[in-house]
């Protein structure tokens, strides 16, 4: 069992949790995953280390809450354990100092973004940062984001805070300078999202890294169930990414791949909700007494 | 009865293995074959004539003592059984279920020539299953030698050098990537042919009674390195398998609803989908069914899916669907045990031999519609010595269906590897490793199984595990040198 050390909320629906995992922060580093299991009946999740302490042994992940084992772990306190905390997993983030560079950090995506725009910087690179959420309450880690770019611009889709635009937009204007010296963009998010910028950067023709988010069973390359396709054939995002060349990355299929389970997803989460609200009254119950 | 004459003997029929009725075991995943009572294992083992030269045990990968530990049931003396049986088999409980006995010791048996051998599996299964019960902690326990060993995968070839290295008094720690301990014993082969508490009791004797330290989530490679290992522990033993799928290099591998056996068993067996929603993890049965290949694996699948489909049809009131199995060779070369093959067909699913698929065929969603195949007939023989499937021109066609199951070879898994560069490996992945002593060509680093094997059998990785122990042992203790 593996003890939640420290929660806390960051936006809405966001949360971010510590985790005691000794075996896992002392060779974690930025890009790599961690599976997650809740308890005996619970599913195996991939969730990204958005940070670690190797002194304290602890794991930092930041999740959304979207379905029932997001919503479940969500639920959890400091002080609580879950069953399963495997990792590090998947290859680091390769860094260098590459020049100018565009870190790009979509929704939860903003988590695993943030240390390796960290590691760009001591690295060297200059940084121009991009995080853009649906609206503004869902945003998070501005500061820390600001302190580790160079530059730092906020979009959100409905114009709540920053600017009212999509990522890509402002990509596009930083690309479509003459004289712009971006060496690599970055890009974690939403697939679609990736997508987006995939297609963008590959019309200025400049490098980008994505890490894909497919879904996942074990995540140690035995049951293929995350494969993705590239130009050149299948990959297993756990064991050959998560980060991978978004030019090459099949979309379509990746998208398609990730709403296969959207029923039994939906199922699930119902029974959870279901599940909270007899939760509730009980707990209500119980105070009349 | 132990004044029987050999004639008498030979006149006892093979007793039936009692099953759970195939109709109704469609729809649950509960053990198949019940097991002997003690009257009639009795009785089976009557039937040995104690041969003076017993060619079953030269069937047998690692030597089981079979006239000798049959002849203790036969005089009722269970103890002794299982004492006998473990001088060579860590795991009867689990063999006596699963080895592909009419290839190894019933396939050698004397009987066998002119009728039905001894059922020297189901007595295994007997003797195994009386010690799951009747097992305690050994009293004593060897005195602790300051020796640490670490051992790399609890499948059947971790479990058992672990067991064996703890009974001497080493400190082993047995590393295990997923969360559950067994390997493909609780991953891969279903409930319903092996009880998960079986291989959960043997994990816990290594725990409880031998004081091995089991660490789950720990996937060497990453969390730590073979190289770190080594240098922390006074040895190593590989057990790590050989489980990375592998996909047909047709069209469509990717569509949804085309998936390895690996990823398929694992969701139904280690996450126990089939009780989805209670357990979190789903799996899309499907109603059309193709499992391609025709081995243990692909076996487990086609049942695994029958199952799911009865369980969903009884939910939902709906019809059962359809399971096929899709081999390129003919019935005859079918690499399954023969009981599996045997209880596929009882549970209804369809056959059909000499067919290869050439492309997956998909709907406008990016989903399985069907699966193109082409009808094969058998040439002249190939390296293997069987006939070589050869392609009929012009007879493709479209079988309907919503799933693929890929259930062909797996070779080993890499990751345990980075950092490990003293390891020779073959082209095929595999390590490399005395046959005897299971030694790699990396100091004090023992492998054994599946990952120096590619797949092969439980009772095979049990005997490298064992092996490789006995040479740990001596290594450990100073009686043998490492070069
Ligand atoms: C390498 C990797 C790193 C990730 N890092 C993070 C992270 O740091 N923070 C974060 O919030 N999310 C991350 N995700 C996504 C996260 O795993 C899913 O949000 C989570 O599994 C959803 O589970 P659920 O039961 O709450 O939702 P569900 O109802 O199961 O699904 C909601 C969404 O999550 C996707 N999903 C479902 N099951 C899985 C699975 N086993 N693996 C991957 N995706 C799945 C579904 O396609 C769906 O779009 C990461 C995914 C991958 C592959
Ligand atoms: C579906 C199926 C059905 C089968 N049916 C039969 C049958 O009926 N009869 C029979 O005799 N054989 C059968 N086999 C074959 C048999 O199960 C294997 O030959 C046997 O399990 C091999 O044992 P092993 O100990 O070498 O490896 P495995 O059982 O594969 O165990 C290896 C273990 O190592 C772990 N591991 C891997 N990499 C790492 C890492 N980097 N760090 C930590 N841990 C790691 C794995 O998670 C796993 O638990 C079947 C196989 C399958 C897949
Ligand atoms: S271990 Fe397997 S092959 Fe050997 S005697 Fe037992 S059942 Fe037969
Ligand atoms: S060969 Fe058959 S009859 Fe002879 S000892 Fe072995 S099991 Fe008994
Ligand atoms: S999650 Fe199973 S191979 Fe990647």
């Amino acid at each position: 069992m593996y003890k939640i050390t420290g929660k806390e909320t960051l936006s809405a629906g966001v949360k971010l949790m510590e985790i005691y995992a000794p075996h896992v922060s002392r060779k974690a580093g930025a890009g790599q995953f961690v599976m997650v299991r809740i308890d005996e009946f619970g599913e195996r999740i991939p969730l990204t280390i958005a940070d670690y302490d190797r002194k304290a042994g602890t794991i930092t992940i930041i999740f959304q809450e979207l379905g029932k084992s997001t919503l479940h772990l969500g639920s959890l306190n400091a002080g609580d354990s879950i069953a399963t905390f495997a990792g590090p997993l998947g290859h680091p983030t390769e860094i260098a100092d590459f020049g100018t560079v565009v870190c790009i950090g979509g929704g939860v995506g903003i988590a695993p973004i943030y240390p390796v725009a960290r590691a760009l910087k001591e690295a060297g690179n200059r940084v121009l940062s991009i995080i853009g959420a649906r609206t503004g309450n869902l945003l998070f880690w501005e500061d820390r984001m600001r302190e580790v770019s160079d530059e730092l611009i906020i979009c959100t889709d409905d114009g709540s805070r920053g600017r009212k635009a999509l990522v890509t937009e402002p990509l596009r204007e930083i690309l479509g300078k003459k004289d712009h010296e971006t060496a690599k963009v970055w890009a974690i998010g939403p697939a679609v999202m990736m997508k987006f910028v995939a297609l963008t950067t590959g019309a200025f023709n400049v490098p980008t890294i994505v890490s894909l988010n497919s879904v996942m069973i074990d995540g140690t390359g035995m049951c293929g169930g995350c494969r993705v396709l590239l130009e050149d054939g299948a990959r297993f995002v756990c064991v050959d990414g998560p980060e991978f060349d978004g030019h090459k990355v099949n979309w379509d299929n990746l998208l398609s791949r990730l709403s296969f389970y959207r029923e039994e997803e939906k199922l699930a989460m119902e029974r959870w909700e279901h599940r909270c609200r007899l939760d509730v009254a009980a707990a209500g119950g119980s105070e009349d007494v | 009865m132990s004044d029987l004459s050999p004639e008498m003997r030979m006149k006892i029929n093979r007793h039936q293995m009692p099953t759970q009725d195939e109709h109704f075991r469609r729809s649950n995943f509960e053990e198949v074959a019940l097991g002997y009572t003690m009257e009639t294992a009795k009785k089976e083992a009557e039937r040995c004539l104690q041969c003076k030269k017993p060619k079953c045990i030269q069937g047998c990968p690692v030597g089981v003592l079979i006239p000798q530990f049959i002849k203790a049931l036969r005089a009722g003396d269970m103890l002794k059984a299982v004492e006998l049986m473990k001088v060579k088999n860590n795991l009867p409980a689990i063999c006596g279920r699963v080895c592909p006995q009419e290839n190894q010791c019933e396939g050698k048996c004397i009987l066998g020539r002119n009728g039905e051998p001894v059922a020297i599996g189901r007595l295994e299964r007997f003797i195994g299953d009386f010690e799951l019960v009747h097992r305690t902690c050994p009293p004593v326990r060897a005195p602790k030698t300051a020796k640490k060993a670490a051992v790399i995968g609890s499948g059947p070839s971790g479990l058992t050098c672990a067991v064996d290295l703890g009974r001497e008094g080493h400190a082993v720690t047995l590393f295990e990537s997923l969360h559950g301990p067994g390997g493909v014993l609780v991953y891969g082969i279903p409930e319903f042919r092996l009880p998960k508490k079986v291989v959960a009791d043997e994990v816990n004797y290594a725990v409880e009674c031998l004081g091995i330290q089991l660490k789950t989530d720990h996937v060497i490679g990453r969390s730590f390195t073979l190289n770190e290992l080594v240098s922390e522990y006074d040895a190593v033993f590989l057990g790590t398998g050989a489980g990375l799928p592998s996909f047909m290099q047709i069209p469509g591998i990717n569509l949804n609803g085309v998936m390895s056996a690996n990823e398929f068993l694992t969701r139904v067996n280690l996450m126990k989908a089939y009780k989805f929603p209670e357990y979190d993890t789903p799996v899309k049965s499907g109603d059309r069914v193709a499992v391609i290949g025709a081995g243990n694996v692909a076996m487990d699948a086609a049942r695994c899916s029958v199952r799911l489909q009865a369980i969903q049809g009884q939910q939902t009131g709906g019809q059962t669907g359809e399971v096929h199995i899709v081999y390129r060779r003919s019935k005859d070369e079918v690499p399954a045990r023969q009981e599996e093959f045997r209880h596929a067909e009882e549970e209804g699913i369809i056959f059909d031999f000499l067919t290869s698929p050439i492309e997956i065929i998909g709907d406008e969603k990016g989903r399985v519609r069907a699966l193109r195949c082409v009808r094969m007939e058998l040439g002249s023989p190939d390296a293997s010595g069987r006939r070589r499937p050869v392609r009929i021109a012009g007879s493709e066609f479209d079988l309907e269906i919503d799933t693929v199951i890929m259930a062909l070879g797996t070779s080993p898994n890499p990751v345990v590897f980075v950092d490990a560069e003293g390891i020779e490996r073959t082209k095929n992945g595999t390590a490399v490793a005395d046959p005897e002593t299971g030694r790699t060509k990396m100091k004090r680093v023992w492998a054994g199984g599946d990952v120096v094997t590619g797949a092969a059998t439980v009772i095979s990785a049990m005997g490298a595990g064992k092996r490789a122990a006995a040479d740990i042992n001596k290594f450990l203790k100073g009686e043998a040198s490492w070069e």
